[in-house]
């Protein structure tokens, strides 16, 4: 006999195997879910839920396809939230820098008052006050690398004290920075120029001209890079495919 | 090792990650000196494939009796869709009038359909996307690894088209390879303008790896989390744009075409408020993504809730050709253990950065990086054949993914770098990955076939175009890793582009209407299709013990009963009444 265990989801009272997700255990039991359910992976955020257990006080956030069940959980699906969303189209104006751009967007992160509570709630671990702080300070690099993984799932935003609308001030703080602080790729244009240039489009006639035989015959033939060689220092012997 | 550190695994698995241990140095050593484990021969491959390979197995095919492609041999969960009745509601009712008029209707608010709607509103066209759950819930968002272009000084768009070709067998349409290839640059300079963010070294030059069955090093990634990081950027960038109205939870569940057979829109239904809507439109573009919750031949998936071959459904029965769909990818390396991770990936990065594959017995079987149906192939072929693989004990089976080789083959520090969601994940759940190997086996990962497209989207129907997973020609029979992301990017842009031309060169829209539905219909029911299946399913049915095609989770308008819902008599469905 597989253990149950009791968990309430949006006040209903269910009996499911333990051991399960609570998204595979709720199904188990019949219910079919339309909203609150995206990649069944724990990347997407659709399937925040609020919960809390037995006779404790604390509000905990977690993933309905992640978090497994547990006796007297008592679960509020948070399928959406309408946190504050600035429109911009990445330009800066003249003169202004890429930091004060993002806290021009969302200067509500000026307002954090460090309670804490989006670090507590956040399911895939985030430092979120520690990011909202450095887009404060206007450190974007560091908000994007601590925001990188933030599948949006809203709890914090929903949580903030301040009605910070953490996840949208980091995607803007990641934007911005690739846009304008990052250093751009300095090969990819001479890539760009290759890949339209009438050589490739020769070259490009040329395979397609060949037979199936000469094709694979060329395929097998293809000297491989290793593996680790530095970008942009390895060349092959024959070089006409370039 | 594990003398020092707790071993997470139950037996048998306890006893077998010793082995991987055990082994661990003297493979090290050899990755060190530059001595991987041999590849195959084409010819071993091709005969590794057809003995193992899931596509090629017996059992789970049937011929499609009905329709353009009738005679031809497919999946079985895929032949009973696209042999199906309408869905309920549109049987049901009456199609309602159009109460939204686009220039452009996206089907599908994935990659491919968020790229086709930001290039249709860039070109001033008015674009409604349509899309089953919320924009962005898709397979895009779940990809992991990488894009690849060919943007190195060692590489070209031509040497990427090679690799395209013989991953795929030599079975691509090599129109569409070569646009997928020659477009790769433009589109990666694209991502980077648009704010996306890349793994770089500080001169901002992108790092770059190999994947399966590439000759050079051309797979971009931003950490693991390439998909979410994309998905996010593109999406930002669409909700800037005024003239993108998004539809979420409204699926579409019919085309509409118009009396010159051009197309002209879709029936939606809104899954939360179960009635259907229709909206015209001047072009449709179709971008509803691939199959994976079908569930091939019992195979795990690694596919989001929505992945239900929707799109194929609704193009096959509007007369255009489908190709490849016989041939699926399962992607090598699911994750076999713990069970609720079980179908999700461990993405081919892994054994880009040096991982290897082993047996129970802790010894290489395959080199890591042959092309993904050969090393699935290879994977079975371990476990079923020669009884290597670790049993899981929920009848399941695996083979080990030596991840630590990673840290010890490129400096400590590396494995938590290059995999930030994963490792942190694990790390939660108590499987450190710098000192655990994961068990892994193959998911039905992605539908390399699909409906038949020229280089610019178009299809057999003025005015429909198709982009991204739902398509085919492009990889052939099966695709390499990252050429899925480029490959959306790339058709999603050119079909929003002809879209919006074709919408603007369309003066008058005709009616639109289901009439181009009438003889599949006919057909169905004189090959005697049971009633009670219809398509699209939209959602797999997990809940409520429901196979496939029964209902629709979520509540269908006809009760299980049968009740109908809503008003009218049906609309067309031709021997009615049963
Ligand atoms: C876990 C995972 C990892 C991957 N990793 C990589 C990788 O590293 N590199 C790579 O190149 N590729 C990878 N792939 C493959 C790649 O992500 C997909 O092939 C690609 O993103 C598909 O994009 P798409 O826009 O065609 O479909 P999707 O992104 O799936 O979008 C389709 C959209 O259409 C919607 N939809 C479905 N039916 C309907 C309907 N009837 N009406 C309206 N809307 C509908 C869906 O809800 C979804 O939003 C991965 C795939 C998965 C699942
Ligand atoms: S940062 Fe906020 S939105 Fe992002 S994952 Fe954490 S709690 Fe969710
Ligand atoms: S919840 Fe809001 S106020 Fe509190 S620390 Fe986080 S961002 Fe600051
Ligand atoms: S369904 Fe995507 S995070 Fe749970």
């Amino acid at each position: 006999m597989t253990a149950m265990v009791t968990i309430h989801y949006d006040q209903e009272r269910h009996r499911v195997p333990a051991g399960r997700t609570l998204l595979a255990a709720l199904e188990a039991v019949g219910m079919v879910f339309v909203r609150g359910v995206g990649c069944r992976g724990g990347v997407c955020g659709a399937c925040t839920i609020l919960y809390r257990l037995g006779q404790e006080t604390d509000l905990r956030v977690g993933l309905l396809c992640q978090e497994v069940v547990a006796e007297g959980m008592e679960i509020l699906p948070l399928p959406w939230f309408p946190q504050r969303k600035a429109r911009h189209d990445m330009t800066l104006d003249s003169g202004e820098s890429p930091d004060f751009r993002v806290i021009n967007l969302y200067p509500e992160v000026t307002r954090c008052i460090m309670c804490g509570e989006c670090s507590r709630v956040c399911p895939v671990e985030l430092d979120v006050m520690g990011y909202v702080g450095m887009i404060k300070r206007g450190d974007l690099k560091g908000a994007a690398r601590e925001s990188f993984t933030c599948i949006q799932c809203q709890a914090c935003a929903m949580r903030c004290p301040a009605r910070i609308p953490q996840p949208n001030a980091a995607l803007a703080a990641r934007r911005y920075h690739g846009l304008h602080q990052v250093r751009r790729a300095d090969h990819l244009a001479g890539a760009v120029a290759r890949a339209a240039s009438e050589k490739m489009k020769l070259t490009f006639r040329r395979l397609r001209r060949m037979s199936a035989e000469e094709l694979r015959m060329l395929y097998q033939r293809r000297e491989v890079e290793p593996a680790d060689a530095p970008p942009g220092t390895w060349l092959p012997q024959d070089e006409s495919l370039l | 090792m594990d003398r020092d550190l707790p071993n997470p695994f139950p037996e048998p698995l306890r006893s077998s990650a010793r082995l991987v241990e055990a082994t661990r140095d003297q493979r090290l050593a050899r990755s060190r000196r530059g001595e991987a484990f041999p590849t195959l021969s084409l010819a071993e491959r091709q005969a590794w494939v057809e003995d193992f390979h899931p596509d090629h197995q017996e059992g789970g095919r049937r011929e499609l009796r009905v329709g353009g492609a009738a005679g031809t041999v497919l999946p079985v969960e895929l032949a009973d869709l696209l042999e199906a009745w309408p869905h309920p509601a549109v049987r049901i009712g009456p199609i309602p009038e159009p109460d939204l008029i686009a220039d452009v209707l996206i089907l599908g608010g994935g990659g491919a359909g968020t790229a086709a709607a930001i290039a249709a509103a860039e070109a001033g066209a008015k674009v409604v996307i349509a899309t089953k759950l919320r924009q962005g819930d898709s397979n895009t968002l779940m990809a992991e690894g990488g894009i690849q272009v060919a943007d190195q000084e060692c590489d070209s768009p031509v040497q990427h088209f090679l690799d395209i070709l013989g991953g795929g067998h030599f079975s691509s349409d090599p129109e569409l390879a070569q646009t997928l290839a020659a477009d790769g640059p433009a589109t990666l300079q694209w991502l980077e303008e648009l704010g996306m963010l890349f793994d770089k070294y500080p001169t901002g030059r992108m790092k770059i790896r190999h994947g399966g069955g590439t000759s050079r090093k051309r797979m971009h990634s931003a950490g693991d989390v390439t998909g979410l990081e994309l998905m996010r950027v593109l999406q930002d960038r669409g909700a800037a744009l005024e003239n993108i109205t998004v539809l979420p939870f409204q699926p579409a569940v019919e085309l509409l075409t118009d009396e010159a057979g051009r197309a002209a829109g879709a029936v939606l239904y809104h899954l939360v408020q179960k009635r259907l809507r229709s909206v015209a439109a001047r072009a449709t573009v179709l971008a509803t993504g691939g199959l994976g919750r079908l569930h091939l031949r019992g195979f795990p998936t690694s596919n989001h809730y929505g992945a239900t071959a929707d799109g194929l459904v609704l193009a096959y029965r509007a007369g255009l050709p489908l190709r490849d769909l016989q041939h699926n990818q399962y992607h090598p390396t699911g994750i076999a253990w713990p069970e609720r991770k079980v179908g999700l990936l461990i993405t081919e990065k892994f054994r880009g950065l040096g991982a290897q594959l082993l047996n129970r017995h802790g010894d290489e079987f395959v080199h890591p990086l042959e092309p993904r149906d050969v090393t699935t192939a290879a994977i079975i072929r371990e476990c079923r054949e020669y009884a290597n693989g670790v049993a899981t004990g929920e009848g399941g089976m695996g083979v080990w993914l030596d991840i630590p080789l990673i840290d010890l083959l490129h400096g400590v520090g590396t494995i938590e770098r290059e995999f930030p969601g994963r490792f942190k994940e694990f790390h939660h759940k108590g499987l450190d990955l710098r000192v655990h190997p994961l068990l892994a086996y193959p998911t039905l990962h992605y539908q390399n076939g699909g409906v038949v497209i020229a280089p610019d989207g178009g299809t057999d129907i003025p005015g429909l175009l198709a982009a991204g997973e739902v398509t085919g020609g492009t990889h052939g029979r099966n695709r390499l890793m990252g050429n899925a992301l480029l490959e959306i990017l790339v058709f999603g842009r050119r079909a929003g582009r002809a879209a919006a031309e074709f919408a603007f060169n369309t003066k008058e829209l005709g009616v639109p209407s289901t009439g181009h539905l009438e003889v599949f219909l006919e057909q169905l029911a004189t090959a005697g299709v049971d009633k009670s299946r219809f398509a699209p399913i939209l959602l797999p049915s997990y809940g409520g013990n429901l196979k496939p095609g029964q209902a629709v989770p979520g509540g269908s308008p006809a009760s299980p009963r049968g009740e109908p819902v809503g008003r009218g008599a049906p609309v067309f469905e031709p021997g009615a009444g049963s």
